[in-house]
């Protein structure tokens, strides 16, 4: 099952923040650990992940650093920061409603398969 | 560059050199991309070795590895909209080029554009000075340059027949107003009106500048730019032209010939106006040749106007009775922070939104705050003395413009504290500087608009 583009480019931001929340990583890390999460099905364009770090970089949401990896490349670190955190408590809130009224769909999207619609009665 | 290059060669010696080679080559065609900057690459390249080891554990030769990690890092055209998007301010010097490449028709049609407009501008400039009284043509001033700034401007974003009607009413409304007001001739009303309906027609021209998306913080942003860059290229062309002239003038003179009575008459009221145009056209065409020349001059101009300020402080605040100091200090004082808000303005504007706070920003921070201790004991002056003599016109247009600067300049001040402990990201700095400009063009329409029927025209 692939996911669509559009949902994916919507989960990007707290899905981000809250890998991170977990403690201070870095691109290529951050994107298994999503491939890990969604067992593989959320497939990213790797390169995208960046414009996307930089841009919450730069509204204050998370702070990078310069470090090396264990062979000696120069390797750029994101952590959270308290604005981040924030964020990610706002945007967990929005996706609970999401989710919540989504349920509600699918429930009596599911009624309404096993017991036959009347709508066109109540239009009438 | 060392890690680029240097590094990987601990981790995968000899055997690999074809697979270095490949990742070097992708490097380059990467680095082509205006809107990626070095350190974007190193931090792609990063990912992308990781990828490719990964990929060769599972069993891919170096060739496969690569090939995948490629193709999994994204198409480099999409790549390049997505970091546009997100670092706007690394392609405000290739707008125009990215643009010209279609074809080249256009850049010669725009030539033609430009210089009908530039035309345009100073035949009207012309005939407005030899049909027109002085005072008239300096109230028209604005009127008579700056619809054909916006012409170009609107011609060269294609703007929508909605935004042409946005831009036109205000150009007609003002005009009307301007010319059916009784002012007195030498009221300072008129003076007023003068200088402040250039400032309303100004904000005009950012509409056409950002083809109608002004509530926009990047397009505003990026008609602050082109503000400071026309600033410097029409100070160019000026001296150019001046210099120019000289010669012209002097050789003539040698022949018998004097050349100075058509100087104010014809020469003058042709070239200032048309030399705007060309400067707007230049700016637009060849942004990335003095992309850097307005935050450079913010560099040189920042710790020398710090010093200036300091001074200015000690010899006011020491000068004991200030009591019957005049409109004139009030003004002096506007012209102090307007320098200050352009000195502000241009660094923020040219500064790496990602890069931490530098010496450099504290200075300006100092700046701002000097500069608002300068205006305060300024301001204490001229309050005891409005409340003495009231309100003139004068008075009345200089104090709102000193109270909109010092409201602009300590929300600054406080906000790049803010950054420089690390409480605040720059963005917030950024977008406070282009939200608060609109309210100075509302203050200029208020001066040039209201104060006459209010002030009763004198």
């Amino acid at each position: 099952m692939r996911i669509d583009k559009d949902l994916v480019a919507a989960s990007a931001t707290p899905l981000v923040l809250g890998i991170l929340a977990d403690g201070e990583s870095y691109g290529y890390a951050i994107l298994k650990r999503v491939d890990e999460l969604s067992g593989g099905r959320m497939q990213w364009t790797d390169g995208m992940l960046y414009p996307l770090l930089h841009r919450l970089e730069r509204l204050g949401l998370v702070e990078a650093s310069w470090g090396t990896s264990d062979v000696g490349r120069r390797r750029k670190h994101y952590a959270i920061t308290a604005a981040g955190r924030e964020a990610l408590v706002e945007r967990q809130a929005q996706w609970d409603v999401v989710a919540h009224a989504l349920q509600q769909v699918w429930r009596s999207a599911q009624d309404g398969l096993q017991n036959p619609p009347r709508v066109a009665e109540g239009w009438a | 560059m060392a890690p680029g290059t240097a590094a990987p060669d601990a981790a995968s010696p000899g055997p690999h050199a074809a697979l270095e080679a490949q990742i070097d080559q992708w490097r380059g065609y990467v680095r082509r991309r205006e809107a990626i900057s070095a350190a974007d690459v190193d931090e792609m390249e990063d990912h992308l070795r990781e990828r490719v080891e990964d990929l060769r554990a599972t069993g891919l030769d170096d060739d496969e590895a690569f090939l995948v990690a490629v193709k999994r890092m994204g198409t480099l055209d999409d790549l390049s909209r997505e970091f546009a998007q997100e670092h706007s301010e690394r392609l405000w010097k290739q707008l125009v080029l990215v643009g010209e490449q279609p074809g080249r028709t256009r850049s010669w049609r725009e030539l033609a554009v430009v210089l009908g407009l530039a035309a345009g501008a100073g035949v009207a400039t012309k005939i407005a000075t030899s049909v027109l009284d002085e005072d008239v043509v300096a109230l028209n001033a604005a009127l008579l340059v700056l619809p054909f700034l916006t012409a170009y401007l609107a011609w060269k974003r294609q703007v929508t027949a909605r935004v042409v009607g946005a831009l036109v009413v205000p150009f007609v409304a003002l005009g009307l107003v301007l010319n059916l007001y009784p002012f007195e001739p030498t009221g300072s009303t008129l003076v007023l009106a003068v200088l402040a309906a250039p400032a309303v027609v100004w904000a005009v021209v950012g509409v056409a500048y950002v083809g109608g998306r002004w509530r926009s913080d990047a397009r505003r942003m990026d008609f602050v730019r082109f503000t400071g860059e026309l600033a410097v290229y029409y100070t160019l062309i000026a001296i150019g032209g001046g210099v120019l002239l000289g010669l012209t003038t002097v050789t003539f003179s040698l022949a018998g010939v004097d050349l100075e009575p058509y100087l104010d008459t014809w020469i003058l009221p042709l070239c200032v106006p048309a030399a705007l145009i060309v400067a707007a056209w230049l700016v637009e065409a060849k942004q990335n040749v003095v992309e850097n020349i307005a935050p450079v001059l913010t560099r040189v101009f920042t710790p020398l106007t710090l010093v200036m300020l300091l001074a200015a402080f000690v010899v006011l605040a020491t000068a004991g009775d200030l009591a019957d100091v005049d409109r004139e200090l009030l003004i002096l004082m506007d012209a102090i922070l307007v320098l200050v808000l352009c000195l502000l303005l241009y660094s923020v504007s040219a500064r790496d939104p990602l890069a931490p706070p530098s010496f450099f920003d504290g200075l300006q921070v100092l700046l701002v705050v000097a500069a608002l201790a300068v205006d305060a004991v300024a301001l204490t002056a001229m309050l005891t003395r409005i409340a003495e003599f009231g309100l003139s016109p004068n008075k009345t247009a200089a104090l709102g413009l000193n109270l909109l600067l010092l409201v602009h300049l300590a929300w600054s001040a406080v906000l790049a504290t803010a950054f420089l402990r690390g409480r605040r990201p720059l963005a917030d700095l950024v977008a406070w500087q282009t939200r608060f400009l609109p309210a100075y063009a509302g203050w200029a329409v208020l001066v040039a608009v209201v104060f006459p029927p209010v002030f009763g025209f004198v």
